[in-house]
């Protein structure tokens, strides 16, 4: 079973959304969703400033045997990207909710539509893991 | 030989196992009004035979013309030894390697070519090859739209310098992807693309910028300056370049406003021209943009054991795993010619190559020369060119490229179409390939197709 932290929001498709002191999101993807992909080695990041829609695919994880799209799991705009990630993609695989992180961003949508830890685990159960 | 496997009795047995009476049925939501039916304009099938009388009656057609016509397609001298090579059974299929890691030498034959490209662009990396220089040209517009994330725009521009047939097939495959290709013109007494006209666009938001070095004319661009306010103002640099003329002439990479994408038509390196094809586009581009590069990448890497070996890589952003979302719907490279090119450039080396450029920039001066000395006869452009130069005529190039034709002298590319604006105007090119003589013979034979209408 992957780790998945409780304290943090979720996406059906495998991103999770932390709240930061000073409001902004700070979003990546899940342990799950690392642990599926394999060794990632390279990362698309979105320019800073850029406006997404909710379920934009605004980046692209690439690993040895797949390159999969990474959705907004919120509307708003980039405020900062995890630059570390373009030299070291492998912070994903390594620590998928710390600094592994990929964008930030602020948001005035509410989170409601975002999943608790429990009801995440309960979308991998229903996959199969 | 039957190249369909399936006998009648396994064709029976497929359809009754999934319940079906006639592979027809199959088709069956295809409506009937779209079926063609028969081909009504396709012949009988000929045997081998019939069919080696055929081509042979047809390749006499072509005559063994004198060829001054450049425009994209040239005739070198290749050595025997390349084709020779190339058509061994180990090398001999169109095809890119499926299967790829079982396929060693062709997979090694095509990470030479691509080191040699990459070495010949000035550029970082090379791809394994695409279709033709033109569609080369539609990748590298779509390619730089991705790589220019600054750029919110999905504009270009592109040199009326450019190859018009290059323009014409980026202008087919990007246009419903949402880019405009917006052209900037030459100035009317040298042919070069003009900074003043690119400095009308100053602060507008565009992706890229595409120019040909040569270019159509055969002129040399001020490629250091429009790279250069390219590169300033945050737009991506295309360079549309000869892979002969890099052996003397500054390679992209190293531009004043370095390119971020070279491409190219790769014919002149060992493909014979063959009325027009088959032929290879090839793709160079700093490292930074290799994942946007399209098309398929081989790489040098070491097997379990530490062993050194081949493989394709990068093939995540392919058409096979992205679907729609592919880099581009190109996953194949041309085979048999690059292998054809791999040789040659091995053969000619360095040097080789460097002659062979040198010796076309010759004997186009040499050419330019006793042309203009027929009456009615100018330089439209006073620039320096490569090997390549446009003519302007006393009357339509038209009918006096038609009488040349009749004595077996294809005189070069009638420009009416394409440049409307620069007259009666012909571009001529002439290779190491041509010698005095057949220089001497075409002056000589364009003198004679000019003078009757002059008299009358």
């Amino acid at each position: 079973m992957s780790h998945i932290p409780p304290d943090l929001k979720y996406t059906k498709t495998h991103e999770w959304v932390r709240r930061l002191p000073d409001g902004q999101l700070e979003v990546g993807i899940t342990d799950h969703a690392q642990e599926a992909l394999g060794d990632l080695v390279f990362v698309e990041v979105p320019e800073p400033g850029r406006t997404l829609a909710v379920g934009e695919a605004y980046g692209v994880v690439e690993s040895v045997k797949a390159a999969s799209d990474v959705y907004s799991p919120l509307a708003g705009s980039v405020t900062a990207v995890n630059t570390a990630l373009a030299s070291a993609p492998e912070l994903i695989n390594q620590d998928p909710y710390g600094r592994g992180w990929l964008v930030r961003m602020r948001s005035d949508s509410q989170q409601g539509e975002l999943l608790s830890a429990a009801d995440y685990a309960r979308v991998l159960e229903a996959e199969g893991e | 030989m039957a190249f369909i496997p399936h006998t009648p009795e396994d064709v029976a047995q497929m359809l009754a196992a999934i319940g079906v009476e006639r592979i027809e049925q199959l088709f069956d939501e295809i409506p009937p009004a779209l079926t063609i039916g028969a081909l009504s304009e396709v012949p009988e099938a000929l045997n081998e035979m019939e069919i080696g009388r055929l081509m042979s009656e047809r390749a006499q057609l072509d005559g063994r013309a004198l060829c001054f016509i450049g425009a994209g397609a040239y005739e070198h001298h290749i050595p025997a030894a390349v084709w020779a090579l190339a058509t061994r059974g180990e090398y001999y299929s169109a095809y890119t390697p499926y299967q790829a890691e079982a396929s060693q030498g062709t997979l090694q034959t095509i990470y030479e070519f691509q080191t040699m490209i990459a070495s010949l662009a000035g550029l970082e990396v090379a791809n394994a090859s695409l279709y033709d220089g033109a569609s080369g040209f539609a990748e590298a517009c779509l390619m730089a739209v991705r790589i220019n994330r600054k750029s919110r725009s999905k504009r270009i521009l592109v040199a009326r310098s450019l190859h018009p047939h290059y323009r014409r097939v980026a202008r087919a495959t990007v246009g419903n992807q949402g880019l405009t290709l917006e052209e900037i013109p030459y100035l009317a007494d040298c042919g070069r693309t003009s900074l003043e006209a690119l400095a009308a666009h100053e602060g507008e938001d565009i992706a890229a910028i595409a120019i040909q070095q040569p270019n159509f004319f055969g002129v040399l661009e001020d490629v250091d300056a429009l790279s250069s306010w390219a590169r300033a103002r945050g737009i991506a640099v295309i360079a549309v370049v000869n892979p002969t003329s890099l052996a003397l002439l500054k390679p992209p990479g190293e531009w004043a406003g370095r390119a971020d994408i070279a491409v190219g038509e790769g014919q002149p390196l060992g493909v014979p021209l063959s009325s027009g094809g088959p032929y290879f586009g090839f793709m160079a581009s700093r490292l930074e943009h290799v994942r946007q590069m399209p098309g398929r990448i081989v790489g040098r890497t070491l097997d379990a054991t530490g062993r050194p070996g081949f493989t394709l890589t990068l093939q995540a952003r392919e058409q096979h795993i992205r679907r729609g979302k592919a880099t581009s719907n190109i996953c194949t490279n041309q085979g048999l010619a690059v292998t054809a090119a791999t040789i040659y450039m091995s053969l000619m080396g360095a040097r080789g190559l460097e002659r062979v450029a040198a010796a076309s920039h010759a004997r186009t001066h040499e050419l330019v020369d006793a042309l203009t000395r027929v009456g009615g006869v100018s330089r439209a452009f006073e620039a320096p060119f490569f090997h390549e130069c446009v003519l302007t005529l006393d009357r339509p190039a038209g009918p006096v490229l038609a009488a040349l034709a009749g004595r077996g002298i294809l005189g070069g590319f009638d420009l009416a179409s394409d440049y409307p604006e620069l007259g009666h105007a012909l571009s001529v090119c002439a290779t190491e390939t041509k010698t005095a003589r057949d220089i001497e013979t075409y002056a000589a034979a364009l003198a004679e197709a000019l003078r009757p209408a002059r008299a009358a």
